[in-house]
């Protein structure tokens, strides 16, 4: 997908960028149109939070109790596929399955959160939405998507936060 | 000059930290070719015991295992240093972490390769290192779950991808600031790595979830990792390994010694790379006193575990004890407690000796004492075992010194070429600190330093309420 000409401003700190984000917000944008790209995490601010990701964890724990049946199921039916006669004697005793069921549990709950990340961060999407190298140097930009039906005001508020107004592709 | 609590100088901490990786100078390429050659001898060795056969290596009956297993335990002990630690700190919310972390990170994931190719070393004839995948194959071998090397297969493995992946995921963003600060080749590598990253807020809030989950998750696979390590001996009725203490006594060894190697690496990454300023006497000092609990906790279990044997007196046991004390171990046995004991805790113990240098010299011993214990536990419990037809006794040959001294030469490589292509320090992580520093302390105002330029005036540059302070407890 190709980067599609997008509004933004460079605001200078995190303060200015929610000022900004407020002013978008009274103008009549909707919260899920306005994208703020930063070089660190905002936490504190109120742009930084509206981003909530409550199944990644839970999605974790799926993938680990798979990977625990998985690793359950690779001792027990390997072990079975052996004819070796114990004498009822199990091959692979309760301890030991613990032990590499633990380890594909773990195993799988790490390539889950990688896979997870990957998927809703969203990453791998090279040129897509807007970007400005002046974010490696500490200002904010504030975008918004332009192909929605925008009001006016929005368009304003942008021209007079300054710095840059409808910008293509960087 | 005063600072708002957003500004701080990213251009001034872009500089400072991209500078390792934008250059690299003749001294740069000295030491890589000097490591390197260390490298090649070792890989010759290893040829050479390839093609003539294990036979060349000093390991007889009965001591089957000698320095590669040794150098098995001590570096999957060293890649303690980083994962865990980290993790730890991380969910502790410690702040004098964001400069050391991936200091730490990368030891770990270096480590782990290393101590995980002795094994395969150790075998002989490396081409069937597969046969301890567990898979039905069609030669009817059975993978024998009940052995110790294959949990060792699934630990190391899982914990390799776990620390790889805990180190990987907060390097992409600094990737992404390095494609946007370099040119030409540069910016299309880092591009590349930094997999499309834009900082949307979205991309943020998954990232730091992702990276409190796998700080909780890290922990006990780190804790297991060493724990099996410690089974491959427990599991075995040879003399003083067959003991309960072994897990636990392990994995506070391997945080012990992995903490001094973290120590050693920061030490000169911050004397070569010029990092004074982001690796501050804070961090050693706090990672001093780390070392100076686990030299504490290493002598306990040392003497429990001894006290246990004597007073068990069981004759092999107490045999394997005097041989290391009292017989021809001793001046290895006293020389390992001396450096893991003797002269760290003074020079940790003792506030005015714990200066970076005082700290620096009592990793280094613990490091070498360390390695002197790895050796001790497996070499001599082996050469005394329990009836007189199983003894014996081991020499390491010009193979294995050589493969040993060559592993240690290849992390300092892979961490000095790492170094050269990734920040070594989170740069995001950093500035996130910085800022929290100075908005919680937003009355005391900045801190400035002059910086030299051209005209040699002088210029006055700012990082913002840095959240660090010295030993004398001033800001840096």
């Amino acid at each position: 997908m190709s980067r599609t000409a997008s509004l933004y401003t460079i605001c200078p700190d995190a303060a200015v960028a929610q000022r900004t984000v407020d002013a978008l917000l009274t103008a009549g944008a909707r919260s899920e149109d306005i994208t703020v790209i930063s070089a660190e995490p905002f936490d504190r601010y109120e742009f930084g939070q509206h981003e909530e990701s409550p199944l990644m964890p839970w999605l974790v724990v799926l993938g680990a109790i798979l990977g625990g049946v998985v690793g359950f199921l690779l001792v027990s039916l390997t072990t079975k596929s052996y004819p070796i006669v114990t004498g009822g004697m199990p091959i692979t005793p309760g301890w030991i399955t613990g032990i590499i069921t633990y380890e594909l549990t773990m195993l799988a709950a790490i390539l889950t959160t990688l896979l997870v990340l990957l998927l809703t961060a969203p990453l791998f999407r090279w040129r897509q939405g807007p970007y400005d190298v002046q974010v490696a140097d500490g200002k904010i930009l504030v975008g918004i998507n332009p192909q929605r039906n925008l009001p006016d005001k929005v368009r304003e508020v942008l021209k007079a936060c300054q710095d840059r107004a409808e910008r293509g592709p960087v | 000059m005063t600072t708002t609590p957003d500004q701080i100088n990213h251009d001034l901490i872009n500089h400072d930290l991209l500078r390792p990786v934008a250059r690299a100078s003749a001294r740069f390429f000295l030491v890589v070719a000097m490591l390197g050659l260390v490298v090649l001898a070792g890989l010759s060795a290893w040829g050479y015991q390839l093609y003539s056969g294990i036979g060349v290596a000093g390991i007889r009956r009965p001591v089957f295992w000698g320095f590669y297993i040794t150098n098995f335990v001590f570096w999957i002990g060293i890649s303690h240093a980083g994962t865990l630690i980290s993790a730890i700190l991380r969910l502790a919310n410690a702040g004098w972490r964001r400069p050391v972390t991936r200091c730490a990170e990368v030891i770990t994931v270096f480590a782990l390769c290393i101590g995980a190719m002795f094994p395969v070393i150790h075998l002989g004839r490396p081409w069937v290192a597969f046969w301890l995948v567990p898979y039905p194959n069609e030669r009817g071998l059975w993978p024998n779950y009940r052995s110790p090397l294959v949990w060792d297969f699934f630990a190391i493995n899982t914990y390799l991808i776990g620390s790889a992946t805990f180190l990987i995921l907060p390097i992409i963003p600094d990737f992404a600031l390095c494609r946007d600060k370099f040119s030409g080749w540069r910016k299309t590598f880092y591009g590349v790595l930094a997999l499309g990253w834009r900082g949307t807020q979205r991309q943020w809030h998954r990232l730091e979830t992702a990276m409190h989950i796998m700080a909780i998750v890290i922990i006990p696979v780190a804790v297991s990792v060493h724990t099996i390590v410690s089974w491959d001996f427990a599991m075995t009725p040879v003399p003083i390994w067959h003991s309960t203490i072994f897990a636990p006594y392990f994995v506070a060894g391997a945080i012990f010694s992995g903490i001094a190697a973290l120590i050693v690496a920061m030490v000169f990454l911050r004397h070569f790379l010029h990092l004074e300023e982001y690796l501050p006497t804070v961090c050693f000092e706090n990672l001093g006193k780390l070392l100076l609990l686990m030299s504490l906790l290493w002598v306990y279990f040392v003497f429990a575990e001894r006290l246990t044997i004597w007073y068990g007196n069981q004759p092999a046991e107490v045999a394997v004890l005097w041989l290391t004390q009292n017989g021809p171990y001793r001046y290895l046995f006293w020389t390992m407690v001396a450096c893991n004991f003797l002269i760290p805790f003074p020079l940790l113990a003792i506030k005015k000796l714990r200066t970076i240098t005082g700290i620096f010299v009592a990793s280094i011993t613990v490091v070498v004492g360390m390695w002197l214990e790895r050796y001790l536990i497996i070499v001599p419990s082996l050469s005394r075992k329990f009836l007189p037809y199983a003894w014996g006794t081991y020499r390491p040959t010009w193979v294995e010194i050589t493969i040993t001294a060559a592993t240690f030469a290849a992390m300092a490589l892979l961490y000095v070429v790492f170094a050269k292509l990734v920040p070594i320090i989170s740069i995001w992580e950093l500035k996130v600190g910085m800022r929290e520093e100075s908005e919680s302390s937003s009355s005391v105002g900045a801190v400035s330093r002059v910086r030299p330029t051209r005209s040699g005036r002088g210029e006055h540059e700012t990082l913002a309420g840095v959240g660090f302070k010295n030993s004398q407890g001033v800001k840096l």
